[in-house]
């Protein structure tokens, strides 16, 4: 979503985006002149006109999960919204029972909160594991 | 998905749907740069034309409940990054 029209959506995807995504920006490409519905999620400055590189993570139920900002020079980490989003799954499916660490990606040990594990998650979990 | 619109002239523009909070908003500027986002609180409801895989389509958030969504905001199409 950003201010522009979805008529100059159309010309980026044709002539850009395109011949780097085979068939095309496979999902909506939505317009909010004017950053109406920028201003409401925290994310359009109204100094310039535009909109931040704000990123939503909502869930079935309509709720937002996370968030990321960034201001418009630096490019996001996709792979790292769709760890995120592996993450939520996750502990979504688990009823909240399992809950992702630091540096938790698919494959990678859960913990399972509760009494027994009070005070003893450095049995369970090396600071190692947060980075790879 | 979404509700295919024809392509007209008039520049189609959205909005969040539901509550309007802009009348008030303008008379309480103090509030107006507080963001309503909240982790664990439900994304605002909206609805915004826009452009998907060869039409014209308008879209409305509460359509993809039942959905995981990636709602993505950036500053403008061709801005390279």
């Amino acid at each position: 979503m950003s201010i522009d029209s979805m008529f100059t959506h159309k010309m980026w995807d044709e002539d850009e985006l395109g011949r780097m995504v085979e068939g095309g920006v496979p999902f909506p490409m939505l317009s909010d002149a004017g950053g109406k519905v920028g201003t409401v999620y925290g994310v359009y400055d109204e100094e310039a006109g535009v909109e931040a590189r704000g990123r939503f993570i909502i869930d079935p139920d309509g709720v937002v999960q996370g968030y990321e900002v960034l201001t418009p020079p630096v490019g996001r980490n996709v792979n790292e919204t769709l760890r995120q989003v592996q993450a939520f799954q996750l502990v979504r499916e688990s009823k909240g029972g399992e809950a992702t660490p630091s540096g938790w990606r698919p494959g990678k040990a859960t913990l399972k909160p509760g009494i027994d594990l009070v005070g003893k998650v450095w049995q369970v979990w090396k600071t190692d594991q947060a980075f790879d | 998905m979404g509700e295919e619109i024809p392509a007209g002239c008039a520049r189609p523009t959205g909005g969040p749907v539901g509550d309007a909070p802009a009348e008030t908003a303008r008379k309480q500027p103090e509030q107006k740069e507080e963001t309503m986002i909240r982790v664990g609180k439900k994304a605002p409801d909206f609805s915004a034309p826009g452009y998907h895989k060869g039409e014209f389509v308008t879209v409305k958030l509460s359509d993809y409940l039942g959905k995981w969504v990636l709602l993505c905001f950036y500053p403008g199409d061709f801005t390279f990054v």
